[in-house]
């Protein structure tokens, strides 16, 4: 079980948590703008990298705020957090060791 | 008139009656005033308090006036707890005291029920279910936040040194219940 | 045989004052208190304890811990408390405990299944895999079953399991797992330093290895003592916790470690009742040390199996430990240096002992030197071929290895027990499940713990680590570090014997097709059969352990992988690491059923949640069905009346006069803001701004990909506050998929979610009479029909209570639903009840609820959608806003799959025969009789008897289906099709004009 560190109320355990995929998606502001290729990319279309990887948490069964981690996906080791809307930790993957 | 004839009364969804296994007690909390109240947390910070409770506490701490208590649960959400007969006049307090200011004041005083778990044993037979550390130097007495217990979502307050407040939404109240007697059973 | 007859006279840590009785295959053991099952069968001379899993080879004690592959006993602890597979040296002695072998009939000494013995030239690695490959046919009806019959060890218990398992979270800054010697002096370490400390063993003692050593002296005085004064002094801080018989059995992501402590299995059986059984810990740890000691390797040479032969440790474990002489005259055999303490303890025991070391007598002249001072006689230079006897052994065969490496003229050792010792294998197991990578370390001819990846140290044996004062040294440091302190401490303590030299499998004169050397004995790999595997092409570790089966059993490889891995490296000609090394995995040891499930099962299996009107419905004759995690009332009988007749009757009730229905388990949202118009005009597929307060509308949520998330009645109480009512399954997921929104793509708007869920019991009323029912307990609000017409609502009082009123429909009919705060709904459930009766008012349940609706074409999300559904699909495309920019879904709408031709579109059904009720799901074709495979056109998704219609009635997805009314498909059933007319979705009312009662 990951603890996994809420930027609200810390490290908390991972049964609290839920999982929301790849982060700094951002919705299209216009959607009807984009072609089908385009939409059909932001629906469907994610990143799965071995290592350093932006990724949305729900503290569900806590403050029920979103935020994004940055999670090395093969050591399961938590970077960093921040909250949803802040810009990504410039971490790099070999700092992050 | 029918309406007052048929005045209807209010029922718990627990037994009334406490239970003691192994030295830890169960017991119902009574009916409560409880109301959400949501509000933005620089908003909150500028306002600082309202009936007396402080709203810029740390997220998790409970702040406590005249027997009235405000939970923070989150950045921008406070549970505010307070006598069953004083929902109303609370409400009109906090209301007042947030005009001009967007909020959102909700009654949600019948969607949970709250369980006080006491003894010696207490913290150890919420361990059976839920995975927050509480010993005192990490969650100590006047910590408040929602958690998990076993299968199901809880309100978890420490109220003094060997009791704990479960609260949890009313539908679940029997798995809850039952989930801590059987804790209790098994310290 | 007289009781006890290998009980030494003295010694042991067993209480001789607390005599015991177990029985064994029917017959009765004596031991005493401290034993084990192993000691106690071996102290009455019982050898012969289980059948091997393959060969059914007869099989004694190996080992007396948990690495144990062959002594796998049943434990019956009465009805119910059945348990396969316990290793026997794991087992405490109870008085009274009845235990079993295993894997053999009609007996363990006469068994049938031994015939495979016989047929082990054919049974060899990929047996299987290459004899039942044809006929084909044959795998499913003759080979599988038969495989399975024969296949197993242990048979599970029967009937539920009675005994309680508890769970438990804890914290700690320092998990030490093992309390050996470097456990021990780790624990010492961080005691001091007032940070929580947790000490678990699986042992029920700790001290680990120096309980069964009577010569170790640490710090001048005896190991025992010391283990004695250490955890007085450990007692002694508040901040230390000790778990004896606790196995660490899984290292998880971030420090978790889980633990399965045996609460009560200890205990004489009549004072174990109310205690758990086992207890289940998930500990989240600050730093963890392990100090989880070693596990000695057998060798490898023919008939290495027989009852009898066991590891050198585990004798000297007996004899100091338990007081039990394993046998009269043991021979014991090695390549190192550790088997002459264990030499050296059974003959001060009294045991006659002979060494036979496959090292040169140069290579070992320290350890001959040794021997001679205890008077045992060793043979240098000597290797074993084989081992007499066969329910025990009898003797062991051995011959001197020559300068050139050739093997000379054998003997016969004549013996009762043997001790094998190959060198040791430190535990890593724990170390490797956290994701460290082990380093081979050449010198031990052993992986040790190399690059770590969580807050782990390793101390002692399972570091490599073999001498005392060592293992005492670097325990003490790690829990110092631990702990963050800074003390530092070294141990005086007698020398231990270490050193070998590494030898995969004993030299032999044998031809190697013809005998059998055991490898991993509980699934009977030889080396043989690795042989095979090589020479079959099997290179790397993984293929050949899944080819061979080796280190795949219970005990996961314990005392065999390092000699499997050590042999095929050589058969290859690589060194070592090259060839690799398994994967350790979770668990340790096996871990029951029931302590993983803990409380979890019964009435605490999953929450049932229930209504707060749901006490009333159960006194009232109710049958529940389950949605989601609710239970709802599915419908009310009638005495004699079966289902169908019940909801015909709740069903004409509502028709006709007035019927209650307790919808509380509708999802509930209270939406607050200025800006909750403006979040709904997004959330929602039509719009939300005209609506003037006091009004309702029925909404429908989309999920990006344009199909049909969530439905259901939108009330708005005031400009900025909306009460948004959803699907009773969809409720968690509509109020999670909003926040989701608000808070990461429109954090500007100023909303505030908030769940009502249970806040308010919903009684609706639906039915002609349902005014007249309601009317007498409201005072504030106007029920007339043009002061509350359908799809409005109002708050005020019912019953005196506050409420939300609203007058909606879900069955076409007049209908209100009333909101009263949850813990009055009973109260006004009943007060409305009681006033009705005059009026036969006729409570129904879930299943009426969806035939009324169905009757009016009404969709159910979930049962006529499936997440592949848009709102044209199922007919609501006219509720889509032509005129919002843009909502959630809106430009998945127009992909070209969603608005291409030949989509399902929801449909009526009639079939030819009215009382035909077709299935839900069944599927629908155009022509029974096209060639197979028939294009499928749709299915049913919801199918009832309607008593308005007087017929059946269906509600169907099917291909082009709003073109296609009138004509004729056929439906799949059990007996073959059902011919039925397409039709529009609406049996009841078509012009609506019911749900707005202007008769009345």
């Amino acid at each position: 079980m990951l603890l996994i560190t809420c930027p609200h109320c810390g490290p908390r355990p991972e049964l609290e948590f839920r999982w929301g995929g790849e982060a700094h998606v951002a919705r299209p502001a216009d959607p009807s703008a984009l072609d089908d290729r385009a939409w059909s990319e932001f629906l469907f279309v994610r990143n799965n990298p071995k290592g350093l990887f932006a990724e949305r948490w729900n503290h569900a069964h806590g403050c029920q705020r979103w935020f994004n981690a940055l999670r090395d996906t093969h050591s399961d080791k938590f970077v960093a957090t921040y909250p949803a809307g802040a810009p990504r930790p410039d971490i790099a993957a070999e700092d992050a060791r | 008139m029918l309406e007052i004839r048929n005045r209807a009364t209010r029922a718990a969804p627990f037994p009334l009656a406490a239970e003691t296994i192994g030295g830890v007690t169960i017991a119902p909390s009574p009916p409560r005033t409880r109301l959400s109240l949501r509000l933005r947390p620089l908003a909150a910070a500028g306002i600082g308090s309202v009936a007396g409770l402080v709203l810029d506490g740390p997220i998790g701490s409970t702040s406590e006036c005249d027997g009235r208590r405000a939970l923070r649960l989150g950045p921008d959400e406070w549970l505010l707890v307070a006598d069953a007969d004083e929902g109303d006049e609370l409400a009109a307090r906090v209301i007042g005291a947030l005009a001009g200011t967007v909020h959102a004041l909700v009654d949600v005083g019948h969607r949970s029920c709250g369980l006080l778990v006491s003894g010696a044993g207490a913290a150890t037979a919420l361990s059976a279910g839920c995975p927050l550390d509480l010993a005192p130097e990490a969650f100590p007495v006047g910590r408040a936040t929602r958690t998990v217990l076993a299968k199901t979502e809880i309100l978890l307050s420490h109220l003094d040194a060997d009791t704990f407040e479960v609260e949890c939404w009313r539908s679940y109240a029997d798995y809850v219940r039952g989930f801590l007697l059987e804790a209790a059973r098994g310290l | 045989m007289s009781a006890q007859a290998y009980r030494l006279p003295q010694g042991g840590r067993i209480d001789r004052t607390r005599p015991l009785a177990i029985r064994f295959d029917g017959e009765t053991y004596e031991g005493y208190a401290g034993d084990t099952v192993a000691s106690t069968l071996l102290a009455n001379g019982v050898h012969l304890m289980g059948r091997s899993f393959k060969y059914h080879r007869p099989r004694g004690l190996l080992s007396v811990g948990t690495d144990e592959p062959n002594a796998l006993l049943s434990v019956d602890r009465g009805p119910g408390r059945v348990d396969p597979n316990n290793r026997a040296g794991a087992v405490e002695a109870v008085d009274g405990l009845v235990t079993g072998s295993q894997n053999r009939w009609p007996s363990l000494g006469f068994d049938i299944g031994a015939v495979n013995d016989l047929l082990s030239p054919v049974l060899v690695a990929g047996f299987y895999y290459k004899t039942f490959m044809w006929p084909r046919s044959f795998w499913d009806k003759v080979y599988e079953p038969i495989i399975r019959a024969a296949a197993g060890l242990g048979v599970a218990p029967e009937g539920p399991d009675p005994d309680r398992y508890a769970h438990r979270h804890a914290h700690c800054d320092v998990l030490i797992v093992g309390a050996g010697p470097a456990g021990l002096a780790a624990a010492l370490a961080a005691a001091g330093s007032g940070k929580r400390v947790m000490l678990a063993d699986e042992q029920a003692e700790p001290g680990g290895a120096l309980l069964h050593d009577p010569r170790a002296t640490i710090d001048g005085l005896p190991a025992q003592d010391w283990v004695a004064q250490t955890l007085a002094a450990l007692d002694g801080h508040e901040n230390v916790v000790i778990l004896p018989r606790t196995t660490a059995f899984g290292y998880y992501n971030h420090n978790h470690v889980a633990l399965v402590e045996r609460v009560s299995d200890h205990l004489p059986l009549d004072q174990a009742r109310d205690l758990p059984r086992e207890r289940l810990w998930q500990v989240r740890a600050g730093e963890v040390v392990l100090a989880t000691g070693s596990h000695e390797r057998p060798l490898v040479f023919a008939d290495n199996d027989r009852p009898g032969i066991m590891l050198a440790e585990g004798l000297r474990v007996l004899v100091n430990r338990y007081g039990v002489a394993p046998g009269r005259q043991v021979a014991i055999a090695t390549v190192g240096s550790s088997a002459y303490t264990a030499a050296a303890d059974l003959a001060a025991a009294g045991i006659r002992v002979t060494i036979v070391d496959v090292r040169l007598a140069g290579d070992c002249a320290a350890d001959v030197a040794f021997a001679a001072q205890h008077g045992i006689e060793v043979l240098a230079g000597h290797t074993v071929v084989g081992s007499k006897g066969r329910l025990r052994v009898s003797g062991l065969v051995v011959a001197p290895l020559r300068a050139d490496g050739s093997v000379g003229a054998r003997r016969t050792l004549p013996c009762d027990c043997v001790g094998m010792s190959g060198r040791w294998t430190p535990a890593v197991h724990l170390f490797s499940q956290s994701r460290g990578k082990l380093a081979f370390d050449a010198e031990r001819d052993a992986f040790l713990p190399g690059t770590h990846a969580q807050a782990e140290r390793s101390a002692g044996a399972c570091a490599g680590d073999y001498d005392l004062a060592a293992c005492l040294d670097a325990g003490f440091a790690a829990g110092a570090a631990a702990a963050g302190v800074s003390e530092a401490r070294t141990f005086q303590a007698s020398p231990t014997r270490t050193g070998f030299q590494p030898m995969r499998v004993l030299p032999t004169d044998a031809d190697p097709g013809r005998v059998r050397a055991f490898v991993d004995f509980q699934n009977d790999v030889t080396a043989k059969d690795l042989k095979l595997a090589v020479r079959e092409g099997f290179h790397a570790i993984e293929h050949v352990k899944r080819y061979t089966t080796t280190g795949m059993a219970t005990d996961q490889g314990k005392t065999s992988n390092m000699n499997a891995l050590g042999y095929v490296a050589g058969l290859l000609d690589k060194e070592l690491p090259t060839v690799g090394t398994t994967t350790f995995r979770p668990p340790y040891t096996p871990v029951s059923f029931g302590a993983l499930v803990g409380p979890s099962k019964g009435a605490l299996f999953d929450p049932v949640r229930r209504t707060p009107i749901d006490p009333w419905a159960e006194a009232h004759g109710a049958v529940f069905e389950p949605v989601s995690l609710w239970r709802r009332a599915w419908y009310f009988p009638k005495a004699g009346e079966d289902m169908h007749a019940a909801v015909a009757r709740e069903c004409a009730a509502v028709r006709d006069g007035v019927g209650i229905f307790d919808a509380s388990t509708l999802g509930k949202i209270e939406v607050v803001g200025p800006d909750a118009a403006e979040f709904l005009n997004r959330m929602y597929v039509n719009g939300w701004s005209k609506l003037a307060p006091g009004k309702c509308r029925y909404g429908l949520m989309l999920k990006e990909d344009g199909f049909i998330l969530d439905d259901g009645v939108v009330a708005r109480l005031a400009e900025d506050r909306f009460h948004v009512t959803t699907t009773t399954g969809g409720a968690p997921r509509v109020l999670a998929l909003m926040e989701d929104y608000l808070q990461t793509e429109w954090p500007d708007l100023d909303v505030f979610l908030t769940s009502v869920t249970e806040q308010w019991a919903v009684i609706a009323l639906q039915g002609p009479r349902a005014r007249d029912v309601l009317a007498p307990f409201v005072s504030d609000i106007d029920l007339g029909n043009e002061a509350l017409p359908h799809m409005s609502v109002r708050e005020g009082f019912v019953c005196g209570v506050p409420a939300r009123l609203m007058r909606v429909s879900f069955t076409g009919e007049l209908g209100y639903e009333v909101n009263v705060p949850a813990d009055y709904g009973r109260a006004v459930w009943e007060a409305l009840w009681e006033a009705g009766r005059e009026l036969g008012i006729t409570p129904y349940g879930t299943e009426t609820m969806h035939v009324l609706r169905a009757e009016k074409g009404f969709i159910i999300v979930g049962q006529e959608t499936d997440g592949t559904v848009t709102p044209d699909d199922v007919g609501l495309g006219g509720m889509v806003s032509k005129v919002k920019p843009d909502f959630v879904g809106k430009r998945s709408l127009a992909r070209p799959d969603l608005v291409a031709g030949g989509r399902k579109q929801l449909v009526g059904l009639e079939t030819e025969d009215p009382h035909e009720r077709l299935d839900e799901g069944a599927q629908i074709v155009l022509d029974p009789s096209a060639p197979v495979p028939v294009p499928m056109l749709g299915h049913v998704t919801s199918s009832y008897f309607s008593p308005a219609c007087g017929r059946t009635i269906a509600l169907a997805l099917v291909a082009d289906g709003h073109a296609r009314m009138g004509e004729t498909i056929h439906v799949t059933t059990m007996a073959g099709f059902a011919r039925a007319t397409i039709r529009d979705t609406v049996f009841v009312d078509a012009e609506g004009v019911r749900v707005h009662a202007r008769d009345s």
